[in-house]
Order: C-alpha cells, then structure tokens, then sequence
C-alpha cells in the first residue's frame, strides 16, 4: 500500500459564533486508507468533513488535500477540488425528482460530455458494483433505506473520485444493511483505489473495516490508532467509547450546579 | 413522468397562452381594426372641449374612423387644439364640420365629423376650420335660465 | 414603567434592523440567481421541465377561476348597468376590469398559492434532507441547477396564466350576458373592442403580470433556499410565500396601475 498523504490537518479550528466547535486538530489520512473519525454526539465530527470539503472555513490552521490548502482555494479551484471528492450524506440525499439511473448519471452529465450510451453503460457499472442494477428505474421514495445509501454511494463514485467522505453511514440501518454498507466501503475502497473516511460512532462495525481510528472529545483528538490498538487501550474515554459504559470520562450528567443546591436544599438546611 | 408527455404538456401549454395573448390583442383589443400607421393627422381648434380625453374615438356617421392623440392648450388662440389621427381608408373634403359630441345621456366624448361638399379633401397636417364646441351643462342650464327670466320680465 | 418603554423601542429597532437585513439579503440573493441563470437558459430542458410544474398544472385552477370571475362580473355589471339603460356596455366593463386589473392580479394570487408555494415546498425540502448540500458536494451550483430554472419558469408561465385567465373571463361574461340573459351579440364584442386599447389596456396589463411573475417566483425560491431545514421550518416558509407575495402583488399593483393609467382616462 502506497503510504502517501492524502489529506493533512494542523491546528484545525472552528467555532461558531464563540461556540469553539473544533479546537486545534491534527491529523494525517494515507492514500488507500478507511478512516474512522468517532466521537460523542455533537463532538464536531460533521464540522471536520465540512472543512475537508470546503463548506465552511477554519478559524485557525488548516487543511490539506493533496498538497492544497482547502480554504485558501478560490471558487473555481474549490470545485474543481470537490470533484475529486465524493460524499456520502447521513440518509443519502438522493434527489428525490430523479430516478435511481438519473441520480448516478447527474454528476457526468453535468461535469463530462460524454454520449449518452456511454453513461448508461457507466452508471450500470456503478450500480452493478453496489448490487443494485436491477433498480436502476426505480425512484428515491421507492427505495429502502439501506438501498438508498448504497444507490448514494454508486453516485458518489460516479467520477471515480480520490476519496468519499462517509456521514454517519450506519445510522439507522437494519444488521443485514449494515454490514452490506459496511463491506462495500472497504471493498470499494480497495478496488478504486480510493481513500474513505467515516465519520460514525457505531465503534463494533466500523472497527472491523477501518485501518486508522480518531477519536474526537471537546474538539480535540482524544485518542488514535489501529483497531488493534484501540480495542487493547486502555485509557478511560478509549475504554469507554469502545465498551459504551454509561459513565466515565464523558459523563452521564450535563454539568450542573450541584444537586442539593439545584434542589434548595441547602436553604432549607440552615 | 416521461420528458416526451411533460414536453408535449408545457408545449400545449406554451401554446394556449401565445393564443390567449393573441384572443386578447386580436379580439378584445381589436387590434386589427385601427392600425396607426396607416392614418393621417389632422387638428382643430376647439373653443371648449367638455370633458374629451386622448384617445377618445373620432366618429363620421357613428361609425369609429379613428382616435384623439394629443389635447394642447393654445396660447394663440386660447382655446384648444386638438390633433386627431384618422384611418387613411376614409378621406374627408376641407370643409368637414367636427364638433364634439356626447354618446348618450352620460357616455364618452367623442369628435363627430360631418362632411362638406368640397372638392378637395383633407390631407396630413391639415386643419379643420369648422369646429363646434362640446356642449357644457352649466352653459346650457345657465342660457336656459336667462331665457326663462327675460321671457318673464 | 421606563424600562418598558425601552424594551419596546429596543424591539422595534431590531425588529427594523432585521427586516432590512434580511431585505438585503433577498436582494443579494437576486441578483445571484440572474447572474447564475446562464446554465438554465442553455440548458432549457431544464426550465422546460419547471414549466410543467409551475405552468401546467396551475392551468386548471387559472381556466376555472376565471371562467368564474368572468361570468360574476358578467352578472353584477349586466345588474348595474341595466338601471341605466347601457347593458350593452357590460363587454366593455368585463373586459376592462379583466384586462386592466383582475387578469394579472388575481391570476397571479392563484398563482402565488399554488405554483409559489410549491416551490418553496420544493427547495426547503431538498435543504431539508441534504440534497442542495449533497449538490454542492458535486461541484454542482444549487443556485444555477435548482433555483434559477424554477424562478426562469414562473417568470414565463405567469404573463401566460394572466392571459387566459382574462380570456377565459372575457368568454365566461360572453356566456352569461349574451347566451343566458340574451344582450346582443355584436353590441358585447363592439363596445368592448372600441373601449380597450392595445396600449393603454392590454400592454400594461401583460406588463404587470411580468412584473407580477418575477415577483412572486423571486419570493418562492428565496423563501425555500432560506428555510429553516426542518419540517416546520418548510411549512413557515410555505406559509410566508403566500402571505409575503400576496401582499407584494398587491402593493405593486397600486404602484404600477398609479404610474400606468395617471393622466389618461
């Protein structure tokens, strides 16, 4: 495997408003790797993709795709960046006006010029690979969940891009679904060569496909390492996140003032 | 849906509008029937025109034949000059009498044109020296009862 | 008491601040959508499909209302002006308040609820579940490829829908005055053709309902872009489309009609 970084972050930052999301976050992704970012609800994982895609801008440092820096990119050159990009939306976000052939084919149509037999035979190719060409007439409301995913995955690899960012590609999916979403990451990963990062906090499914695991608390990295590595570690929030104990270094009560106070109990007393 | 029905659908529907447009033009607005561009102007003085407004109709023997363009006030005169433009279709002898008339108790304004016996006939740019003035209420009211009280005395 | 007083006067001033605030932003965003809407007019195919949705299938309610409207203004005017002896002059009224007035405006309210709102419905909801955002993940402008299409459509459907709306008004006082009630034929459609003016009546009205169009269509598409992407948001969104257009229709129709028809007739 070509160890050649794909994408670079140093002292990445953003905040919202005053609301420190991320808080100086470094991290390095190889070509051909599956990497996993995991971290508690609401512990800026989304942001971290927003940033690698351009969305939105850090508040300090910086990210690196292929030797560029993200943010310093004009228009133009951002979207020509994007599409060596894929992204894989929480639910799909597949467009719900075009069918299942129409969804894959979007980006080559409006990106490439190629003769429309060419894209049909391209766009059963990738549908193939996500074992859904028989689908291909169907529309988004027809779909089920698992297979709008996969039909959202054969779409964001409609180009062949560098690397497919994964939002929470697990979520509410049934076991079998699952572990279909699952093998296909890898196993598309390896067959294109691409790089994927999935953004998820399923710990079990996700440590099976993943080479590298980030772990993100309070918008830094927390922990990180090999599956091996994080399934044998034993620092607190690892230990944690990984078994979903209840209370630990991410704790089970939102601070508060304490209770006896919160209660009056503490006038009372006197 | 197929792109060939909803082009066929937009395509009916492009073209229920175009002969909406047309019914409008065509039909309400009666567009054919007066065409400025084939008309000539003529003017008159007008000692009083009541309450004639631009574009109202300029009529011979009730039928329309063509519309008021332009009111002015002369300094001149003192009294108004009114410009007409008629359908070139109908030629008028130099001596058409135009007076402004009332359709109706409470209808529109409109400039009555009598002909002559002349033998030449207006051309563009011409003036109508014979002219009648609009009749005006107050006037008639007010002559009426003058009439009245001096028939008394 | 004074600390009321300030509170109500701090309200007001953010409440003014907002709205100019958010005028402004509506405005920018204009002017992004004509800037972007290159790609719609060379890809028409786009638009045409738009078309389908804002023009087609609001013909239904358009024919119907204006049938409709036509035939009450056929009867009221045909009740009115028979008191002075002038039933004939009920083609001059029908046509004149339809073509002036009740064509673009009331058209462009159906249109406002019906195409307007839809089309908020459809952008909010296509932010909603990610799909402008998986869009620009595509390098694929959602202002070029979704809300410029739609906003080029009702700018075209709306002059079409006040125009049959007004014919279908003009035939539905037909069908009441000469074939129900039996005034005379010729006298409908002569006083009618000598009283409207191709200038003056028809031409301004079109004009209006052109501005009527990019008016309403403009609300839509910001109103949907802008929404809060949730359920709610979309259906408050929906709501303030028609609320919003409604009144603008309206406003601008006082202020085109006043700098229209000053001065003649």
């Amino acid at each position: 495997m070509p160890s050649e970084t794909l994408i670079e972050a140093k002292g990445l930052s953003f905040s919202y408003d005053t609301r420190p999301i991320l808080k100086g976050v470094d991290m390095t992704m190889q070509r051909g790797q599956v990497v996993a970012i995991m971290g508690g609800s609401g512990s800026g994982k989304t942001t971290l993709l927003r940033l690698i895609s351009g969305a939105i801008r850090p508040t300090a440092g910086y990210v690196k795709f292929g030797g560029e820096v993200v943010h310093e990119l004009d228009r133009d050159a951002l979207f020509k960046l994007r599409r060596k990009m894929g992204m894989l939306f929480q639910f799909g976000a597949l467009f719900t006006d075009l069918s299942v052939f129409d969804n894959v084919a979007f980006q080559m149509r409006e990106h490439t010029d190629l003769p429309e037999p060419m894209i049909r035979d391209l766009v059963l190719m990738k549908l193939h690979a996500v074992g859904l060409r028989g689908a291909h007439h169907l529309m988004p409301n027809e779909l089920s969940g698992g297979m709008a995913r996969r039909v959202a995955l054969a779409r964001s690899i409609a180009l062949d891009p560098m690397l497919i960012m994964y939002d929470e590609p697990f979520t509410g999916l049934d076991p079998i679904s699952l572990s279909v979403i699952g093998n296909l990451i890898r196993r598309l990963t390896d067959a294109l060569g691409m790089t994927s990062i999935v953004v998820t906090h399923d710990v079990q499914k996700s440590l099976k496909i993943v080479d590298y695991v980030y772990f993100i608390a309070d918008g830094v990295i927390a922990a990180h390492g090999t599956p091996t590595e994080v399934k044998e570690s034993v620092a607190p929030f690892v230990h944690q996140f990984v078994h979903g104990e209840e209370d630990g270094p991410v704790p089970f009560h939102y601070p508060a003032q304490t209770y006896r106070k919160d209660l009056n109990l503490e006038d009372s007393v006197v | 849906m197929q792109r060939t029905t909803m082009d066929l659908w937009v395509g009916l529907f492009v073209g229920v509008g175009i002969i909406a447009l047309m019914i409008l033009s065509l039909k309400v607005g009666n567009l054919n029937a007066y065409n400025p561009s084939q008309s000539y102007v003529i003017t008159g003085n007008f000692e009083n025109i009541g309450g004639l407004k631009v574009r109202a109709p300029v009529k011979s023997a009730g039928v329309v034949v063509g519309r008021v363009t332009d009111i002015q006030f002369s300094t001149q005169t003192y009294d108004a000059l009114v410009t007409m433009s008629v359908d070139s279709r109908f030629t008028f002898p130099k001596d058409t009498f135009a007076s402004i008339l009332t359709s109706g108790l409470l209808g529109e304004q409109y400039v009555g044109l009598a002909a002559g016996g002349d033998e030449a006939v207006l051309k563009d740019g011409d003036k109508i020296m014979k002219t009648n003035s609009a009749m005006v209420l107050e006037e008639l009211i007010g002559r009426f009862l003058f009439d009245k009280a001096s028939e008394s005395d | 008491m004074f600390r009321h007083l300030i509170s109500s006067v701090r309200s007001i001033g953010h409440r003014t601040i907002d709205g100019i605030w958010r005028l402004g932003y509506a405005s920018r965003f204009f002017v992004l959508v004509l800037l972007k809407s290159g790609t719609s007019l060379r890809r028409f195919n786009l638009v045409i499909r738009e078309l389908y949705f804002t023009g087609v299938l609001s013909l239904i309610i358009i024919v119907v209302s204006g049938l409709f409207v036509g035939m009450v203004l056929g009867l009221q005017g045909f009740e009115t002006l028979q008191k002075y002896g002038s039933e004939s002059a009920v083609g001059t009224l029908v046509a004149l308040s339809l073509v002036r007035e009740l064509g673009p405006v009331v058209a462009a309210l159906l249109f406002a609820s019906r195409a307007g709102s839809a089309i908020t419905a459809e952008i909010g909801l296509m932010k909603a579940t990610e799909q402008l955002a998986a869009m620009g993940m595509m390098a694929v402008d959602p202002i070029a490829r979704v809300v410029a299409p739609r906003f080029w459509s009702g700018v075209i459907s709306m002059p079409l829908l006040a125009a049959i709306f007004s014919v279908m008004g003009v035939y539905g006082g037909y069908l009441v005055t000469v074939v129900f009630i039996g005034v005379d034929e010729g006298s409908y459609w002569s006083q009618m053709q000598s009283a409207v003016d191709f200038r003056f009546d028809i031409l301004n009205g079109f004009i209006k309902s052109c501005f009527f169009g990019v008016a309403v269509t403009a609300i839509a598409v910001f109103e949907g872009y802008d929404a809060t992407p949730t359920a709610e948001g979309v259906s408050g969104a929906t709501t303030r489309t028609v609320v919003t257009s409604s009144l603008v229709i309206l406003g601008l129709d006082f202020i085109l009609t006043a700098f229209m028809f000053r001065g003649v007739s």
